[in-house]
């Protein structure tokens, strides 16, 4: 075994356990149907609730009549704001944007106001879902419509409409800082800025200057499960809700909020997730079937539908955006600057600062400035998307780097690997590197026969496009060890699990315990049952739930070496531990496995139960890239993947094929960002293609098998060198096939999403 | 879902009293594919819904090179595209069955069904405009036949009377040196509508060289499936090559009168059906070479 | 509340009745009324397959389909594709080839693919992908989802 010690890496040496490829625990129940996912609750006498959304983008509420919803049979009881306690602007962390628990309740249901189409306004508890969906119907509201506004650039104009009479912007030059209010009111809520060096200077000495501007539309995570939630108020004053989220503990702290009750009144039951992306890492449901069911006695069930989703859930932002860099004839990069416009949605909050902080990450730049804008606009509150911020920020400062190297005569990959970053190399917030895999991923790539074969034929071009993301932390995690007799143990965690992290976790205890992965048995358990655990969410669960699990399991040898030192009658630092032995110092011929003393605790002092949490802070930078091939149909427009290759330094690979796996899905959803997904807003402000049908997400007839490559540059915050891997995967995508679609057929694409439209427009401007 | 009551009645007869004492508030329920999507979405506000899978003339399929093709409105299109001799003789048909929805949609969906809901990208109608289908039609006042082209009179609405019923379509017999294809563009290679499409026949002269007559249909770009009269009338006479096929391209860009809506532009449509029907026309006059 | 018929079907081999209303969706029925909760629901039009079921042999999607359909006819859900004692190939081969992250995709994927190998076992990537262009996944990029169906039909192939 791996000798791990505390925090640091002492002997990576071989390792048992990690890097190998298990079956997942839960696997059985996920391919059996067996598995319970929020929307499989059935309890008795269960309501089923509905929820009444805008029909407009920008409206006064003047009035809510219910009286005819309420008289239909089967109709029990009906929720709006008035039902929420009065809330105080207060702060609260979602995974991994902040938000404010008034506005938040406002974004659950409108209060005055309607700010979206879309928009909740209340939700109705009747005995089956078709009466429910009926009794809306019946629900007559009066609305005064206002000027909505939908352009981000039009909504940052002095004489634009305002969503919230008393917004601010507010500066900051550190993403999750207080920043200072200045006091300018409108619908622009955030700056942030990072500035270094002289800018000026750094464009004169430079050769060659790229200048170019980027948009990009509202796009959604597109789980395939829906939103879903059932609650239960008891009688005395519990509130049980069983939910689909990624933080059960968020969404427990979020509801206590909203209800004005103590967390410790709220059980969050977090079931199995169908996915999340970010996007269900903030609460929509829990709070109403809360209240729903505290009327009704009963508990209350509420399941959102596909359309729901879409209009009523948080995508991620669209942007405008404008990069421009200077490089001197030797490919050196002298400046940079990046203007940053984010849609918030209704409320403040976009992930601008995600942006900010990685747009430039993968480049060595003395002399730059970073703006981004936060900006309300009258569309669905923004969420978290995988690596939120990122990928956008992405799109602008990739293809500028591609048009610097194509105008420097230089390649590409060579280009950026001398403008690579190292340790000691500050980020573009100013933080200093660890060692990190920014140039051994680039030297991968370039190296790579991918990209290094010929591409022959028509309307054939290659691309590629990097990634960076710095997770600084902000969030931990718990878990508790249970040794059982026979040498097994229960590992209790509070993560939920979107994609065999149970598993990814239980094999670094196992590691450190010297025992098989099937001697673990992990298991997620509700919000009363371990202690508090931020969201699956920020590329953190391998990492720091891992981290909570490898110190309990600390915790249980230093334990068990004093039973067997009590067994032994030595000193417990006469006991030694290792390959999963216990040794005795005096007596090297008294050896125990961890199965035999495992049997032996009862008569030693009782059961080992170990309870361990980590808030160590952050998994630290990373990069990606990616390498595309396609062919562009130059009659139609439609752009076909050709073979695809993705990079990522995972500092240590725990488990290979989930490694992968998160490299191939989100190579998938930024194929699907860069090639056909947007929301397709009318001119109120309706989203007209709420429907998998029309958001078109990505078939496996529209991908190529995505190859991978995974780099091993150890993470010194990680006892086995992990780094998260989860949302790194999503930068590169559309940069890199928008790089490939310039090789093909000439075009520099500026917009997302580069759908077969938006390609026959390009071609034909440019012609 | 709002309430309806179901019936499944086993003769024509029965099903077309069910549909008639109802009237409009009646409809027919094949795959139910498009239907129970748009009745959950509240499209329709209806008290009976008729099936009408059990009925045996809706369940007639026959394919052969003498009768022709008779499509039972309640077969379902995988029904179609692994027939044997419809692949042998219809293999526009099989173009546009096998490419509704995926696998699953096509077990349920019928080409009755996509014709009876009219869409203006319906996938199987500019097929069956260009094979130059009849429609059967069964009523409480007997049964009448009406050419593909004049079956749908605007979006989502059809020439059915209230109590009437499709029955099936019935594609004549080919000749020889006849060829059909179909092709729509999509953005997505599968589960997709239509941005624009086209289906189209040719029947060429024994020499192989000139087209003796076509037919030529567009979807998508119209309130209904386009029959193009002008574009199929400039091939008649033709030599069967590129000059002719890009007018008649040309000419069906002129009959095009689309919208712009979240799955296209005008512009990109017109532009796609001169794209679509040349390659149409293409595979559709290779096919008529028996190449 | 509206009038329930009486329905008798066939669901995983084994002959069930049950009560529903005509506009209660065959998903509906599975999983509100026999809570077989196996197929789940992703967007009840037809456009994700998170829904497939086989009926009479063929997959289709039970979103799009009326409880009262099931009359007379023989279902397969996901509940009903493995044997007492042993995962289906499909099954195993998701395991192995980690084929599935969130899992909600996974009944459909697997009841399309086994009924793919039952008629096709020696599908190809090709033939696979426009197989399972019905079945939407968010997660896995579909690439262990193909492989794994490769690795299944191996194994059937070799009986
Ligand atoms: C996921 C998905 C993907 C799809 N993809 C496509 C696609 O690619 N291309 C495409 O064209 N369509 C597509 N569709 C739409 C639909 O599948 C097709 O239009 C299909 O052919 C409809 O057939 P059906 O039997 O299901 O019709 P139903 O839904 O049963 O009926 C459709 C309409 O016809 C009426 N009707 C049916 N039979 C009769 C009859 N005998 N007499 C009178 N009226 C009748 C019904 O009352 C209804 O109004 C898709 C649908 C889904 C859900
Ligand atoms: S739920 Fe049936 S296809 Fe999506
Ligand atoms: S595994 Fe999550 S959708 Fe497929």
């Amino acid at each position: 075994m791996a000798t791990v010690t505390g925090q640091e890496v002492v002997d990576p040496g071989e390792y048992k356990i990690i890097g190998t490829r298990p079956v997942r625990h839960d696997g059985v129940d996920k391919v059996t149907g067996r598995a319970k996912y929020g929307a499989d609750v059935q309890l008795a006498g269960m309501l089923h609730g509905k929820i009444l959304r805008s029909p407009h983008a920008h409206a006064k509420i003047l009035s809510i009549d219910t009286s005819k919803a309420v008289a239909l049979p089967g109709v029990k009881a009906i929720v709006t704001s008035a039902d929420f306690p009065i809330l105080k602007d207060q702060s609260l962390d979602f995974g991994e944007t902040q938000g404010n628990i008034r506005m938040l309740a406002e974004n659950i249901l409108a209060n005055q106001k309607v700010l979206y189409k879309g928009h909740a306004i209340l939700a109705i508890a009747a005995t089956d879902q078709h009466i429910a969906e009926e009794a809306l119907d019946l629900v007559d509201v009066k609305y005064e419509q206002l000027t909505p506004i939908f352009d981000v650039k039009e909504a940052m104009s002095k004489d634009a409409p305002v969503l919230h009479e008393n917004l601010t912007t507010i500066f900051r030059v550190d993403r999750f800082g207080k920043g200072e209010d200045t006091g300018v009111k409108g619908n622009v809520a955030g700056l942030i800025q990072f500035k270094r060096g002289d800018l000026d200077e750094g464009f004169s000495k430079s050769d060659i200057v790229v200048e170019r501007e980027f948009t990009t539309q509202t796009v959604h995570q597109g789980y395939i499960e829906p939103h879903t939630s059932t609650g239960q108020w008891s009688q005395d004053g519990h509130l049980t809700i069983w939910t689909s989220t990624q933080g059960s503990f968020v969404i427990r702290g979020a509801t206590a909020a909203i209800l004005g009750i103590p967390e410790s009144m709220v059980k969050v039951i977090p079931m199995e997730i169908g996915g999340g992306f970010g996007g269900k890492t903030i609460t929509y449901l829990d709070p109403l079937v809360a209240i729903l069911s505290r009327k009704t006695g009963r508990p209350v069930k509420i399941t959102m539908t596909r359309k729901e989703v879409f209009e009523g859930t948080g995508p991620t932002s669209g942007t405008y955006m404008r990069c421009k860099m200077g490089a001197t004839k030797d490919g050196k990069i002298t400046a940079g600057e990046l203007y940053l416009a984010y849609e918030a949605g209704a409320f403040p909050g976009s992930p601008v600062g995600g942006g900010a902080m990685s747009g430039f990450g993968p480049y060595k730049i003395d002399n730059l400035q970073v703006d981004g804008y936060d900006v309300v606009v009258n569309k669905q509150k923004t969420a978290a998307y995988r690596a939120p911020g990122q990928p956008q920020a992405a799109f602008a400062v990739e293809p500028v780097i591609d048009e610097l190297a194509e105008k420097l005569g230089m390649d590409p990959m060579d280009f950026r690997i001398i403008n690579s970053v190292h340790e000691g190399d500050r980020a573009p917030s100013g933080v200093p590197h660890l060692k990190w895999g920014c140039e051994e991923v680039e030297q991968a790539m370039r190296d790579h026969p991918h990209y290094n074969e010929k591409l022959d034929g028509p309307n054939r071009g290659r691309g590629v496009a990097v990634g960076y993301r710095l997770n600084a932390g902000g969030s931990g995690s718990s878990a508790t060890i249970n040794v059982n007799s026979n040498g097994t143990i229960n590992l209790i965690t509070g993560s939920v699990d979107i994609g065999g992290t149970r598993t990814a976790v239980a094999m670094q205890a196992a590691e450190v315990l010297g025992i098989s992965i099937d001697d673990v048995n992990p298991t997620v358990v509700d919000t009363d049952a371990v202690g508090w655990t931020g969201a699956t969410g920020g590329s953190r669960i391998a990492f720091d739930t891992g981290r909570a699990a490898i110190l309990a399991s600390y915790q249980v040898i230093t334990e068990m070496s004093e039973r067997a030192a009590l067994l032994w009658d030595v000193d417990p630092s006469d006991i030694v531990f290792e390959d999963g032995i216990f040794v005795s110092n005096k007596n090297t011929e008294d050896t125990m496995s961890f199965k035999e003393l495992a049997s032996k605790l009862m008569g030693t002092g009782g059961p080992v139960t170990c309870s361990s949490s980590d808030t160590q802070g952050g998994v630290g930078a990373q990069l990606a890239g990616h390498i595309v091939d396609v062919e562009v149909d130059p009659e139609t427009g439609k752009v076909d993947l050709l073979k695809y290759t993705t990079f990522i330094d995972a500092g240590k690979a725990a488990h290979p094929s989930y490694v992968e796996g998160q490299m191939q899905g989100g190579a998938l959803q930024g194929i699907g960002w860069a090639l056909n997904e947007e929301y397709f807003f009318t001119e109120d402000g309706t989203m007209a293609n709420a429907s998998f049908l029309d958001y078109r997400m990505p078939t496996s007839l529209d991908l190529p098998m995505i190859d991978t490559v995974i780099i091993e540059v150890p993470n010194a915050r990680h006892p086995f060198g992990l780094r998260g891997v989860g949302e790194t995967v999503l930068i590169p995508p559309m940069a890199a096939i928008a790089n490939a679609i310039h090789d093909a057929i000439g075009v520099r694409m500026d917009r997302l999403p580069m759908s077969p439209g938006a390609i026959l427009e390009a071609l034909r401007d440019n012609k | 879902m709002q309430e309806f009551e179901y019936v499944a009645p086993t003769s024509l007869e029965d099903a077309v009293k069910l549909m008639a004492e109802k009237g409009p508030k009646a409809k027919a329920l094949a795959g139910g594919t498009d239907i129970l999507i748009q009745l959950r979405g509240g499209r329709y506000q209806i008290d009976r819904l008729v099936d009408v899978k059990n009925i045996p003339e809706l369940n007639q399929f026959s394919c052969s090179q003498s009768d022709g093709l008779t499509i039972g409105a309640s077969v379902q299109n995988y029904k179609i595209y692994e027939s044997s001799e419809v692949q042998r003789l219809y293999p526009a048909m099989v173009d546009c069955a096998s490419l509704v929805g995926g696998i699953q949609v096509q077990g349920r969906a019928t080409v009755g069904g996509n014709l009876c809901n009219a869409a203006p990208s319906g996938d199987t109608i500019p097929t069956l405009i260009a094979e130059s289908a009849q429609a059967l039609i069964a009523g409480p006042n007997g049964q009448r036949t009406v050419p593909v082209e004049e079956f749908c009179t605007g979006p989502g609405r059809n020439q059915l009377a209230d109590g009437e019923l499709l029955v099936s379509v019935n594609l004549p017999p080919v000749k020889p040196n006849y060829g059909a294809a179909f092709l729509r563009f999509i953005p997505r290679n599968e589960m997709d509508i239509a941005v624009a499409n086209c289906g189209a026949s040719v029947q060429l002269d024994e020499s192989r060289q000139k087209i003796v007559s076509a037919k030529i249909a567009i979807g998508s770009v119209g309130p209904t499936v386009i029959y193009c009269i002008e574009a199929s009338n400039s091939l008649a006479g033709a030599d069967a090559n590129e000059a002719s096929i890009e007018a008649a391209a040309a000419a069906a860009q002129k009959a095009a009168s689309p919208i712009n809506d979240m799955r296209g532009t005008v512009e990109q449509r017109i532009h796609l059906v001169g794209v679509l029907t040349k390659r149409v026309l293409r595979i559709a006059i290779s096919r008529a070479k028996g190449e | 509340m509206a009038d329930k018929i009486h329905v008798q079907s066939n669901i995983n081999g084994y002959d069930v009745d049950f009560l529903c209303e005509s506009r209660q969706s065959l998903l509906e029925v599975l999983r509100d009324v026999l809570n077989l909760t196996g197929s789940k629901e992703g967007c009840n039009d037809g456009n994700c397959g998170a829904c497939t079921v086989t009926m009479d042999g063929r997959i289709v999607e039970s979103c799009c389909i009326l409880g009262v359909e099931a009359e007379g006819k023989e279902i397969i859900t996901i509940e009903g594709v493995a044997s007492a004692d042993s995962l289906h190939p499909v099954q195993q081969a998701f395991l192995e080839e980690a084929a599935l992250q969130c899992g909600i995709c996974t009944p459909g994927f697997i009841v399309s693919a086994k009924n793919l190998l039952e008629r096709e076992p020696d599908a190809d990537e090709e033939r696979i992908r426009f197989w399972l262009a019905g079945n939407l996944c968010r997660c896995t990029g579909y690439d262990k989802i193909v492989r794994a169906v490769l690795k299944a039909g191996e194994v059937m192939r070799k009986g």
